[in-house]
């Protein structure tokens, strides 16, 4: 165990524990308005202060750790689930038509703005979680199968492959049983990096209206109601803005520290 | 390599065609008819039906791409359905925001991350190499847009010695580059931090590597080998990187212009996305898309006449 794992994975845990709670309990309800407690700073009462309707911000950033997470969390999964199985295809057929066409739209889908073209599907589309949960997938796809590919791509040259060739294993039967688990290592580390990279797309769509909308609390949104008050308190504008960067960090150096634990030679893609 | 050039540009034609048929059929498929969005609920059918024809959106799908695809190659981008004005003219007025403050930022960044990363790698896991790494991972972790708030907090309600927002023209370039000055270090924060990060692990692969470990046998100190021989073979994957990082730039301003009010690329598209003016967003995107296939191409292309045995692949 590594100090970068145990720093990066209690500070992850701390808002996913925080998330779970928000479901039966926060400090405050996160809809009860109290104008007369309006921008209050850090008090013993509310631990991070109170936003422009009164609100307890510790209580928001609660609520809106589960939109952050449950978005992030999801678009790694439509990643890895769609990426995965392409990347592994490919490889199996290396040189082949299916490969090349799987690399070429790869390539294709890395050269789009991907911010660009989130808002552009869930300003479309209609703003909201679910349409900034795929906008922010599509781009995790490649990502995965550019990363399972490579990966795969030299352990089909290894002797436990050819063997289990011999033994007339089909290509798919080799990819799952013998590819996958061990690529696995790589294919975590990547999750946590891109969970990360969720966590700041999602804050970034819905600071600028598109992703989740009210009344579902979101540290993006937090973020863009904070902006023309941070001359009168900036606390509403620093709270939710930290929640992102801790997150964000504990999940980066948890990434780093899984690389470390696992497999110090592991290469992997950081855009 | 005649052979690697004519497989790439093929490559890239493809790629080009591919692109631009994926961003015209997403706009496309897009609900809301740009004709009755500019109306409103109330216009007549015939009126609707007449703008419609007016804009060219009567036409069958495949002859409004077809005429598009022609009319980008020959530098006409098409019409604004808005403004009723040429949106090259559009993308360039707006270029003259975007592309200053991607250069500006990009140069921020790199001006921060070189030093970060050869302290770094240099002093590889002493204090300073410790403190950089920390740095850095602080840095990828913060959201631009946030610290572009705090920035405003800090040197323009505060401290009131900058701007808060808006841009003033370049008539005036000394305002115009204090317009673009926290814009540019919000933007450059992330990227200085990634950057920093590849040049201290490609430092440390090059320092590994024999013709350092013959430099040192012939002499030369630590640091002579470091700047003589190290840092030119690091600095291959640092320009990779930089180049990607100004494609992005162009697009990736797109929040950070919301945040301080810049008519940039970014605000144009979001603006006629959001005024359905879909051809200005077709355009757009198709020209950051462009620009990122080059910065690839030439990438590949630089990488192919440094290193021959690279022509083989691909």
């Amino acid at each position: 165990m590594n100090r970068t794992l145990i720093l990066g994975a209690a500070l992850s845990l701390l808002f996913l524990g925080g998330a779970l709670l928000s479901f039966v309990w926060t400090p405050y309800d996160t809809e009860a308005m109290v104008i007369a407690q309006r921008l209050k700073p850090p008090s013993a009462a509310h631990l991070l202060g109170t936003d422009h309707f009164g609100r307890d911000i510790l209580s928001l950033i609660m609520a809106g750790a589960r939109t952050s997470i449950a978005v992030a969390l999801v678009a790694v999964g439509i990643g890895m689930g769609f990426g995965v199985p392409l990347g592994l295809m490919a490889a199996a057929r290396h040189g082949g038509l299916v490969d090349e066409l799987i690399s070429r739209a790869n390539d294709l889908v890395f050269a789009f703005p991907s911010l660009v073209i989130a808002i552009l599907i869930t300003a479309i589309f209609g703003p909201g979680a679910v349409n900034a949960i795929i906008a922010i997938g599509i781009f995790n796809i490649p990502v995965f199968a550019r990363l399972s590919r490579g990966a795969a791509l030299s352990l089909w040259s290894r002797d436990f492959i050819l063997a289990a060739r011999t033994a007339g294993k089909s290509k798919a039967r080799i990819s799952g049983e013998h590819i996958l688990p061990n690529i696995l290592n790589l294919l975590i580390v990547q999750g946590t990096i891109q969970f990360s990279l969720g966590i700041l797309a999602e804050a970034g769509l819905s600071y600028v209206g598109l992703g989740a909308q009210p009344p579902v609390p979101s540290w993006g949104r937090m973020l863009a109601d904070a902006q023309t008050m941070v001359a009168l308190a900036p606390h509403v504008a620093l709270m939710p803005g930290l929640a992102i960067v801790f997150m964000v960090l504990g999940l980066n150096l948890m990434g780093d520290g899984l690389r470390d634990a696992l497999d110090p030679k592991l290469k992997v893609l950081r855009t | 390599m005649l052979v690697y050039l004519t497989r790439r540009l093929t490559s890239l034609i493809l790629s080009l065609a591919a692109a631009s048929l994926v961003i015209f059929l997403v706009v496309e498929v897009a609900p809301g008819d740009p004709a009755s969005y500019m109306l409103g609920i109330n216009a007549q059918p015939d009126t609707v039906a007449a703008l419609r024809a007016e804009l060219g959106l009567d036409v069958p799908r495949w002859q409004r791409y077809l005429s598009w695809v022609t009319g980008m190659l020959s530098g006409d981008f098409g019409t604004s359905y808005t403004y009723r004005t040429p949106v090259s003219g559009m993308i360039a007025d707006r270029l003259w925001v975007s592309l200053p403050l991607a250069l500006y930022a990009l140069t921020l960044s790199t001006l921060i991350a070189l030093p970060a990363g050869i302290i770094a790698a240099s002093r590889r896991g002493r204090a300073a190499d410790v403190g950089v790494m920390a740095a850095t991972q602080l840095g990828v972790a913060v959201p631009n847009f946030w610290f572009a708030m705090l920035l405003v907090l800090l040197f323009a309600i505060r401290l009131q010695i900058m701007p808060s927002g808006g841009f003033p023209g370049w008539e005036d370039p000394v305002q115009a580059m204090k317009a673009l000055t926290l814009p540019a270090i919000a933007l450059a924060l992330p990227q200085a931090a990634i950057l920093a990060r590849v040049l201290r692990s490609s430092l440390i692969d090059a320092l590994g590597e024999d013709y350092i470990r013959t430099a040192r046998a012939k002499g030369l100190t630590r640091g002579q080998a470091l700047w003589r021989h190290g840092l030119r073979n690091a600095l291959i994957p640092v320009l990779t990187i930089i180049g990607l990082q100004f494609s992005f730039l162009l697009a990736g301003a797109i929040i950070i212009e919301q945040v301080f009010y810049l008519p940039g690329l970014g605000r144009l598209i979001f603006q006629s996305i959001s005024q359905r003016d879909l051809i200005v967003v077709e355009s757009v995107v198709m020209l950051l898309v462009f620009a990122v296939i080059l910065v690839n191409f030439m990438t590949d292309l630089a990488y192919a006449i440094v290193d021959p045995r690279l022509r083989r692949r691909a």
